[in-house]
């Protein structure tokens, strides 16, 4: 059985009991300059390990990228 | 001549010139052309990681140097806008950051209802928060009321090069405000910079007047070389303005030609 959610807008299946910490070493991310957000709020990098993803779950995953200021 | 430097959340900036990071040709140009602009602040976007994850645009700013602006570039309501300025945050890009609240896609003018709830809560949170504005100055005092750090009204339309096409509206926000006034978004050339300066605007931010240039290194040059010789020119004191000639010559002494 594996618990469905979304990732950065794109469907996922994981592994019940997968934290947050797991999905970013499980989609290889770099962690400096990395935030998440489950379901709209903010997960703060001292929680990684002990936040578990559950089914339905909408998680962000955001970096600093070229632009604004155009 | 002795100038201040520019002051944004008790830090100190000598450079008065902040610049972007997109629409660059590569990485290695903006790298070169953010050198060559003397630029301390660099602003950034903040966007879901693509995975699986490449290189970062942080792999070519040296964020040791250079002072990161996170900004809310792309967001439509206060809450999108609050929201991503947490994310930075907790992405470690620090605490300042330049407020956008989008109202309209077609001209990327400010919401500035939003902006000015957006620019309340995030000053109430601890963020030195610079809000992108309109050239209007009842909106820039209300925005310093609210707690920013700064006001940046537009020159003319994002990514537009026209210019300051209110000279007038950019003079009175300087009055109406005690906090630095920054133009944000219009500028084309050197000269459009030059002329926010001698305004007495205490900086100008851009991207794609350097980032769109034929030679982007060349031109962040030209924009430093703009920035500092306008805000020599307003620190100098210029001459008034007359519609006659007036002679840099004596007019005694004149030898006697007629005959």
């Amino acid at each position: 059985m594996s618990v469905k959610i979304s990732v950065n807008g794109k469907p996922m299946e994981v592994e019940p009991g997968l934290t947050v910490e797991g999905l970013l070493t499980l989609l290889d991310v770099k962690r400096e300059y990395t935030a998440v957000a489950v379901n709209r709020e903010i997960t703060p990098k001292a929680t990684y390990a002990a936040v578990t993803l559950n089914e339905g779950d909408k998680v962000e995953i955001v970096r600093p990228m070229g632009g604004g200021a155009r | 001549m002795y100038d201040t430097n520019l002051v944004l959340g008790g830090k100190e900036f000598s450079s008065r010139l902040i610049v972007g990071t997109g629409k660059y040709a590569s990485m290695d140009v903006m790298r070169e052309a953010h050198e060559a602009s003397g630029t301390e602040i660099i602003t950034v976007a903040v966007r879901r990681v693509s995975l699986p994850s490449g290189e970062s645009i942080l792999d070519y700013v040296d964020t040791k140097r250079y002072t990161l602006l996170p900004n809310t570039a792309g967001c439509y309501t206060a809450d999108e806008a609050v929201r991503t300025c947490y994310l930075a945050r907790e992405a470690g890009l620090g605490e300042m950051v330049k407020l956008e609240v989008i109202g309209d896609q077609r001209t990327l003018f400010p919401d500035v209802m939003g902006l000015l709830e957006a620019t309340r809560t995030l000053a109430r949170e601890g963020f030195t928060v610079m809000p992108y504005t309109n050239d209007d100055p009842i909106m820039a005092k209300k925005l310093q009321d609210a707690g920013a750090a700064c006001v940046m009204p537009l020159g003319a339309p994002i990514g537009s090069g026209l210019g300051i096409r209110n000279p007038y509206n950019i003079k009175i926000i300087l009055e109406s405000v005690t906090v630095p006034v920054i133009v944000d978004a219009g500028v084309g050339t050197a000269s459009d910079a030059a002329i926010a300066m001698e305004l007495g605007c205490d900086g100008v931010l851009m991207n794609t007047a350097i980032a769109g240039a034929q030679d982007a290194v060349s031109m962040a040059r030209a924009m430093k070389l703009a920035v500092e010789a306008g805000r020599l020119a307003y620190k100098s004191g210029r001459i008034g303005k007359k519609l006659y000639a007036t002679a840099s010559s004596p007019i005694e002494g004149l030898p006697d030609w007629t005959s």
